[in-house]
């Protein structure tokens, strides 16, 4: 009956502690990764960086080539803050780069249609982000349609809205508000141009990190990801949790398409097609788990400025385009098949 | 480590006379809930008293774990009234049940594998920093929680735990049901609920569970254990609560039932009788 004497059948000399053989390097490894996620995607950068600096030499690592490496992955940034908040509750959301181009059409169509003041245009654009961000995570939490068919549907629908809205057209930057061109002006500082958009994004980042990992939401947010039912039990409301998520990540989309105005100089309800994909691509290969629960999103900006290195080096390295795509795939698998091995540390 | 060669507790030792008198801390009866066609409570009493632990045993399809849900709040009973403390209550969810001091062990723990120790003891009722950082920007004071958790898991005889920075996931089974425990002793204050918590545990990390509830049942905070494991129940159990398709059909002392009896009116072999239920 006593645990010493179980113990004894066993064979183990009693007071003798029980000693655990050294783990292995494997799985040494592991725990390294399982406690410090960000040191994989870091790693990738830095060493991304250092291969291009040696083939490519100072063309890649001016200030100039950096800063344009930057601003192209800020849009990819932004939205993937929002990809993030949703992967953490163990979502997806495949609407993203359709919420950030109808938001920029709606506050286009108010400011150069209607004449509405551009501020309050702008503020109207965010608005039907949020309001975007509200129709997906009501149908996931009321209507419990899966994250995954719910945002295919609304991608749908906002593209088919977007392209209604604007009547198919682009409207010209000449035409825009100066405010809306803003986040893509520059100032100068350690040698390059840099644009207000790819301040605001790191700054973006900063604070939903922030948020995240110190107050009462952020910690909701992640235990939801990590055991719905568990959160449910322990007195959370994971509707609500959810539903402002989505709400949150529609309107950080909205701010995403202030800033692809700023980039691309115009409105036009044909771009920023890539960014669903690439967002997706940014949260995974920055370590945040699709399985919902755990990641960063210092992750996602990893991951992020990695697409954009790779993009860039390989470009001036003059690799066809092609073998861009096929790095980038390489990276993503591989991210997974690293998130996939340290979740099972500890059995 | 090293938990004292605790034998099976004697029963008898118990204090269930001389609380007679004084009101039973949790009072339900004719709990009944329906699924459909399937009726998984037909009407069931239930009544734990003060200082004790209270076996609710059956055999698959018996009740115990809507019985237990009913309890918790995590399952609205059809019929039936459920009293705590002399007052009438109606749980609409485990919010509602934790409000009014009960606590409860899950089965599958309610333990978030990804989220560190402190988080995991406060989960769902974090600790916020004082004034507004606290109530208006909703921060949490990660340092507070981290030091309560220390000082309740040393209370409870916890730290070989090695670092509260450790995801859940990093812990054994036996060490996780130990932070499932932990936070129900540190926020019930009327009722601890366990639902099978030596279900998945070595014969060592049963023990130290065992060692657990006793310890609860000691703090003053009465305990219901739900378990399929007879030796465990007739170890740590003041009174045994026999449910079966669906009702009470048993209520006794430990000490006056063996565990062959037990089983019989558990499994039908044999039929109960009026000395069988004593509330």
């Amino acid at each position: 009956m006593s645990t010493n004497q179980a113990i004894d059948a066993r064979g183990r000399r009693v007071g003798e502690p029980l000693t655990t053989p050294p783990p292995a390097p494997a799985a040494r490894l592991q725990r390294l990764l399982h406690a410090h996620p960000l040191i994989g995607p870091a790693l990738v950068l830095v060493l991304a960086c250092v291969l291009f600096s040696l083939l490519i030499g100072p063309r890649f690592y001016q200030p100039a080539n950096l800063s344009l490496v930057v601003q192209q992955v800020q849009i990819i940034g932004m939205v993937g803050v929002a990809q993030t908040l949703v992967i953490l509750t163990a979502g997806i959301d495949l609407s993203v780069a359709a919420i950030m181009v109808f938001t920029t059409v709606v506050a286009a169509q108010l400011a150069v249609g209607a004449g509405v003041p551009a501020a309050l245009a702008l503020l109207a654009g965010f608005a039907a982000g949020a309001a975007c961000g509200a129709v997906n995570g009501l149908l996931v939490t009321r209507f419990r349609v899966p994250p995954f068919i719910a945002t295919l549907g609304t991608l749908n629908v906002f593209g088919a809205l977007t392209l209604l809205l604007s009547e198919s057209q682009t409207v010209r930057g000449a035409d825009l508000p100066a405010l809306f061109l803003w986040p893509g002006q520059t100032f100068s500082a350690f040698g390059a141009d840099i644009t207000y958009g790819s301040v605001l994004v790191l700054v973006a980042f900063l604070f939903v990190a922030h948020v995240l990992r110190r107050t009462a939401w952020g910690e909701h947010v992640h235990v939801t990801g990590d055991t719905l039912e568990g959160a449910r039990l322990s007195g959370i409301r994971t509707d609500r949790v959810l539903l402002s998520v989505y709400v949150i990540a529609g309107l950080i989309c909205a701010v995403a398409g202030w800033f692809l105005i700023g980039r691309v100089g115009s409105v036009s309800p044909f771009s920023g097609e890539n960014v669903n994909l690439s967002s997706i691509t940014a949260v995974v290969i920055g370590g945040t788990s699709l399985f919902g629960g755990r990641g960063h999103v210092a992750g996602t900006l990893l991951g992020a400025l990695i697409v954009g290195v790779f993009s860039n080096g390989l470009t001036l390295a003059g690799v066809d385009v092609l073998w861009q795509t096929f790095s980038i795939g390489v990276l993503v698998v591989a991210a997974v098949g690293v998130d996939q091995w340290t979740r099972r540390v500890g059995g | 480590m090293t938990s004292p060669g605790r034998g099976p507790v004697p029963a008898a030792k118990t204090v269930t006379a001389p609380d007679r008198g004084s009101l039973p801390v949790l009072v339900a009866r004719g709990l009944t809930k329906r699924y459909g066609h399937v009726t998984a409570l037909g009407g069931t009493d239930l009544t734990l008293r003060r200082q004790e632990v209270l076996a609710v045993i059956g055999d698959n399809g018996a009740g115990k774990s809507t019985l237990i849900k009913c309890l918790s709040g995590a399952v609205v009973p059809d019929e039936g009234t459920i009293e705590v403390d002399g007052r009438q209550v109606a749980f609409r969810g485990p919010l509602d049940a934790r409000a009014a001091g009960i606590e409860t062990v899950y089965q599958h723990l309610a333990i978030a594998p990804a989220r560190d120790i402190a988080a995991n003891l406060y989960l769902g009722r974090e600790l916020r920093r004082k004034g507004f950082a606290g109530w208006g920007l909703r921060l949490l004071d990660r340092k507070a929680m981290r030091a309560n958790t220390r000082e309740l898991l040393d209370s409870l005889g916890l730290l070989t735990i090695q670092s509260l920075d450790q995801a859940a996931e990093t812990l054994s089974g036996g060490q996780r049901q130990g932070i499932a425990v932990a936070r129900a002793a540190a926020f019930g204050s009327r009722v601890v609920i366990m639902d099978e918590p030596t279900a998945a545990l070595g014969v060592k990390e049963s023990r130290k569970v065992l060692d657990l509830i006793l310890e609860i049942k000691n703090r003053g905070i009465p305990v219901i254990l739900i378990s399929h494991d007879m030796p465990h129940v007739f170890e740590v159990a003041d009174r045994i609560h026999i449910q079966r398709l669906g009702r009470r059909i048993a209520c006794v002392p430990t000490a006056d039932i063996t565990m062959p009896e037990a089983v019989a009116l558990m499994t039908g072999a044999s039929q109960p009788g009026p000395e069988h239920i004593q509330d």
